[in-house]
């Protein structure tokens, strides 16, 4: 293989891409080195299994993968702007909307949030770290490592081009043969592992770790939709590993699953795919609809309305999201049976959700509303989401869908659900929980600037796009007709607003750090759980004395009585786990592993597999017991952080 | 908890690690249930598609099969004497049942080897239809899964020699055990919803 084949060439978009790889790079290594920071970001980060540091790589992470996925967004929009552009062409336009849905959902969505899951649980439940902290660290290196495989696509190999849902025959060795659709399929393997480990480590870590006294029907909300969304990932991602796994062996070793020699099957991709692909839409939603949950109670001064439906009808979602999935491909042909029980099953969970819908707008009745920016986001959530699930109720009817399907109303539809429910709670989680982050609030200024330019966007791109599909605009054409030109052209400028409001949020981010007040009290919105019950920075280990859980709204009930959870007679030492680079060497062996799959480099991925597996071995040698904390150290860092250092002289 | 309590449960579960580990490890299970049910179900769909290659009914023979299920039924036996000798806090016999365990599954794993070269010297491989496709990854699944569980075992075998019976070393036994259990009750169903089935149809 010649260098010309293993990299991209011939593009001037992806030469520019090259270039900006490289100076983005050389300026890192170039600031490490000239500050000296190498040791402090291998001790401090990439050895961490401290699950509030995991919890920051992964948000910053997915922010750089919204980043890049939105920059894929706005090239698409560009193209459509105008009939008969040619910014792109057919090939790049293919490989761009590919690799848009694939990193927004697996690379920005799931990541973002289990940042926030990392951050915020054990917080919330009173626990000092995950039940496997190692565990978390390989999951975090699992995904990022898959990140980064699927990403340098496409400047080495080419990427892929059958679409997010790589369908079969397309997406098999007879039509895609290259190493581009391999990119896909390692590159989700890789994270996909570790999605599947964070799933079993959040739900052991939320069974077995609670704090006394909180039984299942106290835990914050926000735990709940985490417990239920591990639950879906645990019983989904072994699907999508499965059909994954498959169409590997397909195109590298000649299998004939889903092919169209040998008497394979191409639909059965699409089942397996949605099998796994529908649960995974509540994967991003549910944990979405938790942190609207906190935020919209928090800020309404109220008891979240209905708290025990809000979780029946989590249960409820979650149970139904594994029966819906052949509505992704009515036209199929399964016959009008088959379309109907699966029209009825999805037109179902319209129902919880509408509970749910009805519960925030109970919480906010006749309360006294404040208007941060987190809780803006989460009141432009609710209608917004509503008109994505209610067109989502019209593509459930199976004799309409064969209209709408493959159309962009379908495009509207899900891009409604998605980004006014996921994107929208991913910033309102992130401004809420970003104090006990980084220890200072986000400037409400910009925040706000940034929020009505993101929603004012968003619904210019994406109301058009609902038109533009009742107008015949097929999805995946890079061409538009004259006819579509308005209303796209519409859509493009609404696009644009969004990358700017994105851009001001990230600006926000940096202002904030130079300019906002560094925040003491721990608890900045006069929140409820017991997240807000720790200082602010939250030291290593979360709680030096864990608290005792009476009700739900545990801290807005000690705040209320006047009590803390700190209680200096109670200190005990703290056990705390040492930090750990295998994760890391382990997963970029693994990624190393992939990468050699891709190009089908047998051998080389067998000395990977081998590498990896003697890692695991020598975890399972390795006796490490963690070191304790010791009382004297917890006052030390307890009476700093609560502002009586003087006392301890 | 009183201390008659802690003398009732056994020696694994007797720290939040070791209760946190193997409930942990059962939902493990459960995920790897899932994967298996989605393999079986690719098998269910893809039966019968066997393009030109010979039928299974043609190369399945029930005696092969029949002695391999009875050396994996008698090594979840032993496995399960293992971890009675471990609660009873005997290294030496617990050793001993692992060492049977361990050397049952080699056994099947060269009989289930043997199989395999045995099909495709017939000509019916990986490549060779659809059919042949899902036999093959649901089979070679639950092989490699019990090479892995073999490879596991045996480094633990070293651990319990240098370190007896600790609260972590019968945690990671006990745990193993689950697994070695659970590829069991995979195989029963590969043995009679794959070969008795494939064999009279």
């Amino acid at each position: 293989m010649g260098l010309d084949e293993f990299f991209v060439t011939g593009e001037p978009l992806i030469y520019a891409g090259m270039v900006a790889i490289v100076l983005v790079s050389g300026a890192i290594i170039f600031l490490l080195t000239y500050f000296k920071k190498w040791k402090w970001l291998w001790r401090e980060w990439l050895t961490s299994v401290d699950h509030k540091k995991i919890g920051i790589m992964y948000i910053l992470s997915a922010l750089a993968m919204l980043f890049r996925a939105g920059t894929d967004a706005l090239m698409m929009r560009t193209q459509l702007a105008f009939p008969d552009m040619n910014f792109l062409d057919a090939q790049h336009y293919n490989e761009i909307f590919t690799t848009h849905g694939t990193i927004m959902i697996f690379f920005m969505a799931m990541p973002f949030l289990i940042g926030l899951m990392n951050i915020v649980v054990p917080l919330q439940i009173g626990a000092r770290d995950f039940a496997f902290p190692y565990v978390n660290a390989l999951s975090f290196w699992s995904f990022f490592f898959g990140a980064m495989l699927f990403n340098v696509s496409f400047v080495i190999g080419g990427s892929p081009d059958a679409g997010w849902t790589s369908y079969t025959p397309l997406a098999g060795a007879a039509m895609s043969p290259g190493p581009g659709q391999n990119f896909y399929l390692l590159g989700l393997q890789l994270s996909g592992i570790g999605t599947l480990a964070t799933g079993i480590n959040l739900m052991v870590t939320i069974l077995k770790m609670r704090a006394p006294g909180m039984t299942l029907f106290k835990m914050p909300i926000f735990t709940w939709s985490t417990l239920i969304t591990s639950f879906i990932i645990t019983f989904a991602f072994p699907i999508l590993t499965v059909a994954l796994a498959l169409m590997t062996v397909d195109r590298i070793f000649g299998s004939q699953f889903f092919t169209l020699t040998g008497e394979g099957l191409p639909m059965m991709w699409a089942n397996l795919f949605w099998m796994w692909g529908h649960p995974e839409v509540y994967i991003v939603i549910l944990p979405a609809f938790g942190i609207f949950s906190e935020v919209i109670a928090t800020f309404a001064k109220k008891r979240l309305f209905g708290y025990n439906v809000m979780v029946w009808s989590l249960i409820l979602i979650a149970g139904l999201s594994f029966l819906v999935w052949v509505h992704h491909f009515f036209t199929m042909g399964a016959g009008a049976f088959v379309n109907s029980v699966f029209s009825v099953s999805t037109m179902a969970i319209a129902v919880p959700t509408g509970v749910k819908i009805f519960n925030w707008l109970a919480t906010l009745y006749k309360s006294k509303i404040k208007t941060t920016t987190a809780m803006m986001w989460a009141l432009a959530f609710i209608p917004s989401f509503t008109i994505g699930g209610i067109t989502g109720v019209m593509l459930g009817m199976a004799a309409a869908d064969y209209q709408f399907h493959n159309s962009y109303f379908l495009i509207a539809h899900f891009h409604y659900v998605l980004v006014a429910g996921t994107v929208f709670g991913c910033f309102a989680g992130l401004v809420y929980w970003y104090p006990k982050m980084f220890g200072h609030t986000l400037n409400e200024r910009i925040g706000k600037w940034s929020f009505w330019l993101f929603v004012i966007g968003f619904h210019v791109c994406f109301l058009p796009q609902y038109f533009l599909g009742l107008d015949g605009m097929p999805r995946r054409v890079f061409h538009v007709v004259p006819e579509w030109f308005n209303l796209n052209v519409i859509s493009t400028i609404g696009a644009f607003g969004m990358g700017l409001g994105f851009a001001v949020f990230v600006y926000n981010i940096y202002y904030s750090y130079r300019h906002s007040e560094r925040e003491k009290t721990g608890d900045p919105w006069d929140a409820r759980t017991l997240e807000w019950a720790t200082t602010t920075p939250v030291p290593e280990y979360n709680f030096a004395v864990i608290p005792h859980v009476k009700s739900h709204d545990a801290y807005w009930d000690m705040k209320q009585k006047g009590e803390t959870i700190y209680d200096e007679s109670k200190l005990e030492p703290i056990h705390m786990p040492n930090s750990t680079g295998r994760p890391f060497i382990m997963m970029a062996i693994l990624a190393f592993t992939g990468f050699a799959l891709v190009f089908e480099w047998i051998w080389l991925a067998v000395a990977g597999l081998i590498g990896a597996l003697v890692i695991m071995g020598i975890r399972s040698f390795d006796y490490d017991e963690g070191y304790h904390i010791s009382v004297e150290d917890i006052k030390r860092t307890e009476r700093s952080a609560r502002g009586q250092s003087h006392e301890l002289r | 908890m009183s201390s008659d309590e802690m003398n009732v449960k056994p020696l694994e579960y007797q720290t939040e690690d070791g209760q946190m580990s193997i409930v942990g490890f059962w939902i493990f299970l459960a995920a790897e249930v899932v994967l298996f049910a989605t393999l079986f179900a690719t098998y269910a769909v893809l039966f019968g598609r066997y393009s030109d290659a010979p039928v299974p009914g043609n190369l399945f023979e029930a005696k092969s099969t029949l002695v391999m299920t009875l050396i994996l039924l008698t090594s979840s036996f032993t496995c399960g004497v293992a971890v009675f000798e471990m609660r009873r806090g005997s290294v030496k016999s617990l050793l001993i049942w692992l060492i049977i365990t361990l050397a049952l599954g080699l056994s099947f794993l060269g009989f289930e080897i043997s199989e395999f070269m045995h099909y495709a010297g017939e000509g019916a491989t990986l490549q060779s239809s659809a059919y042949w496709s899902a036999f093959f990854i649901l089979a070679g699944t639950h092989g490699v899964h019990v090479t892995f569980g073999i490879g596991w075992l045996m480094m633990l075998l070293i651990q319990l020699a240098r370190r007896g019976i600790t609260s972590v070393t019968s945690r990671k036994i006990f745990i193993i055990g689950l697994y070695w259990h659970f590829l069991d009750v995979v195989w029963i169903f590969i043995f009679t919803g794959v070969y008795l089935i494939g064999m009279v149809v």
